[in-house]
C-alpha cells in the first residue's frame, strides 16, 4: 500500500471547475443569446458578486468589518468621471487608474482607522465614506451635490453602437468578477492568505508564528479598496450618471453586500456566490414590495447570523462535506485515490 | 448526617477536551472536605461545574435533594452555594466595600454582614474605600473570602486560597477558617498545598487527570497513599 | 469677534445633543462591549414615537416623554434579551451584523409607517424663545438641551458609581462569570443596561425632533455623531463623552460659519485629527 497523499482537490471541486468553465463560456456569449434587460441584470449581478467577494475577504478572513466600502465604490465612480472628463483618459484606462489611486488613498486612511478596534473600526470606515461623500459634493466641476452625467463623447469612445457599448460593459463586469474571484482564491491559497486565516482563527497564534498582523491587514485593506474602486468605476460606467448620494450610498454598496455575504456564508469563498444568487432571486420576486423587501432581507440576515452563522453555504457544506474552492488540505489514502 | 451535596458521575468538557470523568462525591451537612490534586487535575473545573459556570446534566449535581447540574450560576448562588475563585478575581472597578456589597447581592439571611467580615479581617475596614486592585495579594484574598461570605452561603468552595501568598499570610487566612466554618457552614477546600488542606478538613478527595484517585478520612490516609494518588506513581 | 463667540456658544450647546446621542452608545459599550449600529435609528424611532404621542394625546413633546421614555426602555430590554444577548461573545461579527440588520429593518419600518416626508415635533414657543446677554443671543431650546445633557450625564455617572444597579453594571463588565456567581443574571443586567441606554435615547430623540426636522433615513448620521463624540472623548468616560460632543458641535458650527457645505465635514475632520494625534481620545478612562 502506498503512503497517503495530501491534496486540496476533491471530486466536487473538480466537477465545480468543469461546470464553472462551461458557465463562463455561456456567460461570455451572453451578448449573442440574452436580451438587453437580462444582460443589464447579469452585469449588475456580476458586479455585486465582485463587491461581495471583496467584502468577504476583508470581513470574513481579515476580520476588518467595514460598513464604509461605499467610500471606494463612489471614489471609483467619481474617478471614472473626473479622469475621462478632465484627464481625457479612455474610460477603461480611467477605471484602472481609479484602482491605483484608491490604493494610494487607502493607505493613510488605514493608518488612521486601524487605530479603532472591532466594531468601532466599522463605524470609522463609515465616517470615511461620509467624508468622501461630503467632499465630492463640494466639487462643483463634477456637479456638486446634484452630480453629473458622463458626456456623450466619452460614452461613444467606448463603442460606436449602443449594443456594442452594452456588450462591452457587460464583458468588463464579467471579466472583473472572474479576476476578483480568482485573485481572492489565489490569495487565500498563498502563504499570506493562510496567514490571514491564521489571524482570523487566532491572533495570538498568528503573532506567535511571526506573522505581522497589522501589515497583512493593511495589504488586504489596500488591495480590496483598489478592486472596490475598479468595480465602482464599472458600476457607474453602466449607470452613466453619478451623484454623491448614489455613489456613496451605504444601503446600495454596503448593506446589500453585507446581506449577500451573511446569507450566503461569511468566511467561505462559495458564500458570496450563493448569496448573490439568492439576493437577486429575492429581489426579482419581492422588489415590488419596496420597504417590506428590505425588512425581510434584514430579518433573514439576522436570523442567519443567529441560527446559522456560516450561512446557506455553511449548511450545505456541513451536510454534504463539499468544498468547491479547495482551500483546505485533505489526506487521501491510497485506496480511495485509486477509485 | 444528611447529604448536602452529591456528585453523580460528573463529566465536564471544554470543547472536545474532556476535563472530568465520572466524578462521584458526597458532602454531609456541616462537613469540611479537602480536594487535592496536581495542577491541571480538574479541581477548578469541578468547582466551576458545581457553581453553574459549566453546565451539566441536571442530575449530575444534587444539592439538598434538588438536581442543580443544569442551573445557571446565578440561580445556584441563590441556593446558598458560594465560591472563592482561584486567583481571587475581584472586580477591579469596584472598591473593597463594593466588592463585598456585591457579594451580598443574593440577599440571603444569616450571620454574615459587612461588619462581621470587617471583624474577621480588620485591615479591610481601613481599606474599604480603596480600589480592590490597590490591595496586597493577601488582602485581596480576604476580600474574595469576605465577598463569598456576604452571601450567607450554606456551602462555600475555596479554590487555592493560598496560591501566590507568603506563608505568614497563608497562616493568617487559615487561622480565620475555623471562625468561618464554625458557623455550621459546609466547606470544600481545594489546595495544592496538601498539609494545609488536610489540617482543616475531616475527609479528603484526591483528583488526578479528571478522576477521583483517592478518597478517605483525613486521619486514615497515609502519606504514601497521597503521593500515589497525587502523582499517579508509587512513592 | 462677538460673532465668533456666538458660534462657539452655539456649537457647545449643539454638543449637548451629541453627548446625548453618545451617552447611550457609551453606556452599552461600557457594560457589554456591544457597539449598536442601530443606535441612530433608535434615536429616530424615539422621535417618531414622540410624534405619534404628541398627535394622539395632543400634548407637548416634553410631556410625551412620559410615554416615550418607558416605551423605549421596554423596547431596549426586550431587544437585548430577545436578540442581542445571543450575539454577545468573543466574535465581533454577530453583534455588528445583527445590529446592522436591525438598522435596516427599523429604517424601512419607519418609512413604511411614516413615509419619507420630513417631520418635526412642535415645541411651541420654546423653539423660538431666546435669552440675550452682552450682545449674545442664545436659544432657550439649545440651552435647555445642553442643560439636560449635563444632567443626564451626571445622572448616569451617579447610577454607575453610586447605586447597586451601577455596581452590577461594573461587575458584569469586569468579569461576567464571577458576577454570575455572585447571583447576578447577566442577561437581565444587560437588558437593564440597554433599557437605560434607550431611555436616554428617548430624550435625545425628542430634543432632536424639536430642534430639526427628521426623516427615517437620518439615523446613520446620528450614530456617527454619537460615535465621534465617544471616540473624541475617550472610551469609557461619560464626562469625556460630553466633552467629545462639545468639540464635535463646535467644529461643526465653525465649519458651517465658513461655508454651510462644510458643517458636517468640519466635524468629521475634527474627529480624524483627534484620532491621528490622540488615538485613545482626549479623556480616556484611567484604570485604577
Ligand atoms: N477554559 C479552558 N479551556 C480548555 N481547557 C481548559 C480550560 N480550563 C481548564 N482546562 C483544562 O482542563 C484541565 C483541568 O483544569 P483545571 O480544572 O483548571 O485544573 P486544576 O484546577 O486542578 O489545576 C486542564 O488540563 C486544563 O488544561
Ligand atoms: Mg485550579
Amino acid at each position: 500500500m502506498s503512503a497517503p497523499t495530501v491534496t486540496r482537490a476533491t471530486r466536487a471541486s473538480s466537477v465545480a471547475t468543469v461546470i464553472a468553465l462551461i458557465a463562463l463560456v455561456l456567460l461570455a456569449a451572453a451578448p449573442w443569446w440574452a436580451g438587453r434587460a437580462d444582460m443589464r441584470l447579469m452585469g449588475e449581478i456580476l458586479l455585486y458578486l465582485s463587491l461581495a467577494c471583496l467584502w468577504n475577504l476583508m470581513a470574513g478572513y481579515a476580520g476588518l468589518v467595514s460598513v464604509g466600502q461605499q467610500a471606494f465604490v463612489g471614489f471609483g465612480g467619481y474617478m471614472l468621471f473626473a479622469l475621462t472628463i478632465f484627464g481625457g483618459l479612455h474610460p477603461i484606462a480611467a477605471i484602472i487608474a481609479a484602482g491605483g489611486l484608491a490604493a494610494i488613498v487607502s493607505i493613510p486612511i488605514a493608518t488612521l482607522i486601524f487605530r479603532l478596534k472591532g466594531a468601532y473600526f466599522a463605524i470609522g470606515t463609515w465616517v470615511i465614506a461620509e467624508v468622501f461623500r461630503l467632499s465630492f459634493a463640494q466639487v462643483s466641476a463634477l456637479g456638486g451635490g446634484s452630480g453629473s452625467s458622463l458626456p456623450v463623447g466619452i460614452v461613444k469612445s467606448l463603442a460606436a453602437s449602443r449594443s456594442g457599448r452594452e456588450a462591452l460593459s457587460y464583458w468588463l463586469a464579467l471579466g472583473a468578477a472572474v479576476v476578483v474571484i480568482s485573485a481572492v482564491y489565489l490569495f487565500l491559497r498563498s502563504r499570506r492568505g493562510l496567514a490571514l486565516t491564521a489571524i482570523r482563527d487566532s491572533e495570538v497564534a498568528a503573532s506567535g508564528l511571526g506573522i505581522d498582523i497589522w501589515r497583512t491587514k493593511l495589504e488586504v485593506y489596500v488591495v480590496t479598496s483598489a478592486f472596490t474602486a475598479i468595480i465602482g468605476g464599472l458600476i457607474f460606467l453602466q449607470k452613466l450618471r453619478i451623484s454623491p448620494d448614489a455613489a456613496f450610498s451605504v444601503n446600495d454598496w454596503t448593506a446589500f453586500v453585507i446581506f449577500i455575504v451573511v446569507i450566503g456564508g461569511i468566511g467561505t469563498l462559495e458564500g458570496p456566490i450563493i448569496g448573490t444568487l439568492l439576493f437577486f432571486a429575492l429581489r426579482e420576486t419581492l422588489a415590488d414590495f419596496g420597504t417590506i423587501y428590505l425588512m425581510v432581507l434584514g430579518l433573514v440576515a439576522i436570523v442567519v447570523m443567529l441560527k446559522a452563522p456560516k450561512g446557506v453555504w455553511g449548511l450545505i457544506r456541513d451536510r454534504f462535506d463539499l468544498e468547491l474552492f479547495p482551500l483546505s488540505y485533505r489526506v487521501r489514502t491510497a485506496t480511495d485515490k485509486g477509485a | 448526617m444528611p447529604d448536602l451535596l452529591t456528585l453523580h458521575a460528573l463529566d465536564a468538557h471544554y470543547g472536545d477536551f474532556q476535563a472530568l470523568f465520572g466524578i462521584d462525591m458526597t458532602l454531609a451537612d456541616g462537613e469540611v472536605i479537602a480536594i487535592i490534586g496536581a495542577n491541571g487535575a480538574g479541581k477548578t473545573t469541578m468547582l466551576r461545574s458545581i457553581s453553574g459556570l459549566l453546565r451539566n446534566r441536571a442530575d449530575q449535581i444534587v444539592y439538598r435533594g434538588q438536581p442543580i447540574g443544569a442551573l445557571r450560576a446565578d440561580r445556584v448562588a441563590h441556593l446558598g452555594i458560594a465560591l472563592v475563585p482561584e486567583g481571587r478575581q475581584l472586580f477591579p472597578s469596584l472598591s473593597v466595600e463594593e466588592n463585598l456589597l456585591l457579594g451580598g447581592k443574593v440577599g440571603r439571611p444569616g450571620p454574615w454582614s459587612m461588619e462581621k467580615v470587617f471583624g474577621l479581617f480588620p485591615i479591610l475596614e481601613e481599606r474599604r474605600r480603596q480600589a480592590s486592585t490597590s490591595l496586597s495579594g493577601g488582602q485581596q484574598q480576604m476580600v474574595a473570602i469576605g465577598r463569598a461570605l456576604m452571601a450567607n452561603p450554606d456551602f462555600v468552595m475555596f479554590d487555592e486560597v493560598s496560591l501566590g501568598l507568603a506563608p505568614v499570610v497563608i497562616k493568617s487566612i487559615y487561622d480565620a477558617l475555623p471562625d468561618i466554618v464554625g458557623e455550621g457552614m459546609t466547606a470544600m477546600i481545594v489546595e495544592q498545598d496538601i498539609s494545609k488542606a488536610l489540617s482543616v478538613s475531616s475527609r479528603v478527595y484526591c483528583l488526578q487527570e479528571g478522576r477521583v484517585s483517592l478518597e478517605g478520612r483525613t486521619k486514615d490516609v497515609t502519606h504514601d497513599q497521597i503521593t500515589q494518588a497525587y502523582f499517579g506513581v508509587a512513592a | 469677534m462677538i460673532e465668533w463667540v456666538g458660534v462657539i456658544v452655539q456649537g457647545t450647546l449643539l454638543g449637548g445633543l451629541y453627548a446625548l446621542f453618545a451617552a447611550g452608545l457609551s453606556l452599552i459599550f461600557g457594560v457589554m462591549r456591544l457597539v449598536n449600529i442601530a443606535h441612530g435609528d433608535l434615536i429616530v424611532l424615539a422621535a417618531y414615537l414622540g410624534l405619534s404621542t404628541t398627535m394622539m394625546l395632543d400634548v407637548h413633546p416634553f410631556v410625551a416623554l412620559i410615554v416615550v421614555m418607558p416605551l423605549m426602555a421596554g423596547i431596549g430590554y426586550a431587544l437585548q434579551r430577545g436578540v442581542l444577548n445571543q450575539t454577545l461573545g468573543p466574535d465581533i461579527l454577530p453583534p455588528l451584523l445583527v445590529t446592522f440588520g436591525l438598522s435596516v429593518i427599523l429604517q424601512n419600518a419607519l418609512l413604511e409607517g411614516y413615509t419619507a416626508d420630513p417631520q418635526k415635533l412642535n415645541g411651541g414657543a420654546i423653539e423660538t424663545a431666546s435669552l440675550s446677554a452682552g450682545g449674545l443671543a442664545v436659544g432657550v431650546l439649545p440651552l435647555l438641551t445642553f442643560v439636560v445633557a449635563v444632567a443626564m450625564i451626571a445622572c448616569l455617572q451617579w447610577i454607575f458609581y453610586k447605586t447597586s444597579l451601577g455596581r452590577g453594571f461594573r461587575a458584569v463588565s469586569d468579569n461576567q462569570d464571577i458576577a454570575q456567581i455572585m447571583g447576578l443574571n447577566k442577561a437581565h443586567v444587560f437588558g437593564l443596561a440597554m433599557a437605560l441606554a434607550l431611555a436616554v435615547t428617548a430624550i435625545a430623540g425628542i430634543l432632536l425632533g424639536m430642534r430639526t426636522s427628521f426623516d427615517p433615513a437620518i439615523g446613520g448620521g446620528r450614530l456617527i455623531f454619537g460615535f465621534e463624540a465617544v471616540i473624541i472623548g475617550g472610551l469609557g468616560s461619560l464626562w469625556g463623552t460630553l466633552a467629545g460632543g462639545v468639540i464635535l458641535g463646535v467644529a461643526q458650527t465653525i465649519g458651517a460659519k465658513i461655508d454651510p457645505g462644510w458643517q458636517l465635514l468640519a466635524g468629521h475632520i475634527a474627529f480624524l485629527v483627534v484620532l491621528a494625534v490622540r488615538p485613545n481620545g482626549l479623556f480616556p478612562r484611567v484604570e485604577h
